[in-house]
């Protein structure tokens, strides 16, 4: 166990993947130098051009490489340096590795893990932004992965690894900064099972990535006026653990989602959905949703700093369901 | 290059069974037995199998949605390609892909793709396993003319020369993309001229000549497996019939064109070069033909006996389950 970041966490889930298993590599673009945000750093050094392998600025055709290599026995790990590129990768992600399985009625196995990275940081724009994560919650045969801290993003990039489908990989860049304890040795982590991070009685917060840290620092904030959150991290957004979300929302009796994506249509409104579906009996108050406001992401700092949700909107929608003043 | 008269017929058998596997396919989706619709490759046999012949068993192929001749000319079975366009059970797909999904991966049959180039980038990914497996397996990836003017069809070329990957790009340019005539889609009269812009060899072959497939097949093939890298094959062809089905009733085309390629039927060509060799007499191609129809006739009749899919089946092959 020692202090990771959450970069360090990915390069180190990679690393002893890649050790343990022969069939693993990357491709992706700039994964030679460890990318921009150096989750592949040594990785090259130590694997050479083979098994890290540098692409063109080719997205459509590096995760084609995935597909054609993974019907054929490889595990690829297929990196889209920023989540708005997977736009022009879309094709061979939604039409190609998800629904190959199934098409062929069940002949193909397609090991493949997409990783990408998310969210709002320094000014980088409408293109280069996004949050993007429902948009694979809504194809079946993805799996959809958004962890919040380095212990989980080893161990949930680990078992995507070592999982037999197609699995998208998200880091949120904020998240990636963060530190916390992570074991030194290789570890998996349950794919689609949520994680309670706080528990508490009055209200349920369910938080995905750079959100979950808002949401802890809320409850604590609130703790203090006497309000018990109970705070619960998805981690696997496809498929979707709604079982520990229902059974906190039937125990607390109110009920916020909080995502950096834009609102409308996000994750939140599934999730949203399915509380009001499942545990209408126990809501004392509307389930209320945090996004972003449904515009473009800004370049300006202060129109970002306005577009991106935060412990601002979460304590909001604390208000408008009557819990403080 | 020296074909054996044995090979000679059978890769005549392998035309011949294309083509009466897609004029019936054709006539069944008329009756609304085969479900959904077909892509017939009728006229364009001798690329498939001039490409095929030239593979080993254990190499692999990439198909389009105009798929069926490529999967027959790489050992895909009648039986079960018609069991799968009648939605059945038995079907290479169990019923949930089709016509357009078809796939054999036992067979190095990758699969056939609803979407336009789709299996270009797949097809360089199969091709560079191969390199990282260090087997000498190479890679088909049959495209159509619509194809080529792809960003998909650009990028997986471009970084197959970077990889040198063992794959060779057949692209079999017909005369029309869906319902409009090549020439209005496409920037260059050949092809095989974009091969430059990548570096990679690019050759012109006449496609209803099978010899010429064959030939030009096994020399892109042999410089794939030795490491030498991709190249791009333009095989000059006609879709003796309609983007979809026989006649799907938006394009009209010159009767005069449709007579010039019909008397260039590469099976035609190919029967009457053989009988010429003195390979096969004209009542020895004629009993071939017939055996042929026979074949497909029973594979016919065995699909229709196939039962239906479980309805259970609707939700089976979304995720690959850990193994207990």
């Amino acid at each position: 166990m020692s202090v990771k970041t959450m970069t360090a966490a990915v390069n180190e889930a990679i690393d002893q993947e890649m050790a343990r298993d022969e069939r693993v590599f990357v491709a992706g673009e700039d994964v030679r130098v460890g990318g921009p945000f150096g989750t592949e750093a040594g990785l090259h050094a130590k694997y050479g051009d083979k098994r890290i392998v540098n692409t063109a600025i080719s997205e459509l055709a590096l995760t084609g490489i995935g597909v054609g290599a993974a019907a054929v026995g490889l595990r690829p790990i297929i990196e889209i340096m920023i989540m708005d590129f997977v736009t022009v990768a879309m094709d061979q992600i939604v039409n190609q590795m998800a629904k190959m399985k199934y098409m062929l009625g069940g002949q193909a196995t397609l090991p493949i893990v997409v990783t990408t990275h998310a969210g709002v940081d320094s000014s980088s724009a409408a293109q280069h932004s996004g949050s993007l994560e429902a948009w694979f919650c809504h194809v079946p045969g993805l799996k959809v992965l958004m962890p919040s801290n380095a212990y989980d993003a080893k161990g949930l990039l680990t078992a995507a690894i070592r999982d037999d489908n197609p699995v998208i990989f998200i880091s949120n860049k904020r998240c990636l900064q963060t530190s916390c304890e992570v074991p030194d040795e290789p570890f998996a982590l349950p794919l689609g099972v949520a994680e309670v991070k706080r528990e508490g009685r009055d209200l349920t917060i369910v938080a995905t990535g750079r959100l979950v840290i808002d949401a802890l620092d809320v409850a604590e904030t609130l703790a203090g006026q006497g309000i018990s959150v109970e705070v619960i991290d998805p981690r696997t957004l496809s498929p979707l653990d709604m079982d520990t979300i229902l059974a906190s929302v039937r125990k607390t009796s109110r009920a916020i989602v909080a995502h950096e994506a834009v609102r409308t249509c996000g994750i939140g409104a599934e999730i949203a959905a399915r509380i009001s579906d499942e545990a209408f009996d126990y809501l004392d108050a509307p389930v209320k949703r945090v996004g972003a406001p449904f515009t473009p992401v800004p370049f300006a700092p202060l129109l970002e700093d306005r577009y991106l949700p935060g412990k601002a909107q979460i304590l909001d929608a604390v208000r408008e369901i009557g819990l403080t003043t | 290059m020296e074909i054996t008269n044995e090979h000679m017929v059978r890769m005549l058998t392998q035309m011949l069974r294309i083509r009466e596997f897609d004029e019936r396919a054709a006539r069944l989706m008329e009756q609304a037995r085969v479900k959904g619709s077909v892509h017939l490759y009728c006229g364009e046999e001798a690329i498939g199998v001039g490409v095929c012949e030239s593979l080993r068993a254990d190499d692999y192929i990439t198909s389009t949605h105009r798929g069926h001749g490529h999967l027959i000319a790489k050992g895909g079975d009648p039986k079960r390609m018609y069991a799968e366009l009648f939605a059945k059970a038995s079907g290479y797909n169990g019923g949930k892909g089709g016509s357009m999904h078809l796939a054999a991966l036992d067979l190095g049959i990758i699969g056939a793709n609803g979407i336009v180039a789709a299996g270009a980038p797949i097809a360089l990914g199969v091709a560079f396993a191969s390199q990282y497996q260090d087997n000498d397996r190479v890679t088909v990836c049959f495209f159509g003319d619509g194809a080529t003017n792809e960003g998909a069809f650009h990028e997986a070329v471009n970084m197959a020369a970077i990889l040198k990957a063992p794959v060779i790009f057949v692209c079999e340019n017909n005369g029309y993309g869906e319902w409009s005539p090549t020439a209005t889609q496409t920037s260059v009269a050949d092809i095989a001229d974009r091969a430059a812009a990548y570096g990679i060899p690019g050759v012109v072959i006449d496609g209803m000549d099978l010899a010429a497939v064959y030939e030009a097949a096994g020399e892109a093939v042999a410089r794939a497996r030795s490491g030498g890298g991709p190249s791009l094959l333009e095989c000059k062809t006609y879709r003796f019939y309609d983007h979809v089905g026989r006649d799907f009733g938006v394009l009209q085309r010159d009767p005069e064109e449709i007579a010039y390629w019909r008397a260039r039927d590469p099976i035609l060509l190919w029967r009457n070069r053989l009988e010429e060799l003195g390979v096969l007499s004209s009542t020895d191609a004629d009993a071939l033909h017939a055996s042929v129809v026979g074949e497909m006739e029973a594979a016919i009749a065995w699909a229709d006996a196939q039962p239906d899919p479980h309805p259970d089946a609707l939700f089976t092959d979304v995720y690959t389950e850990p193994a207990a």
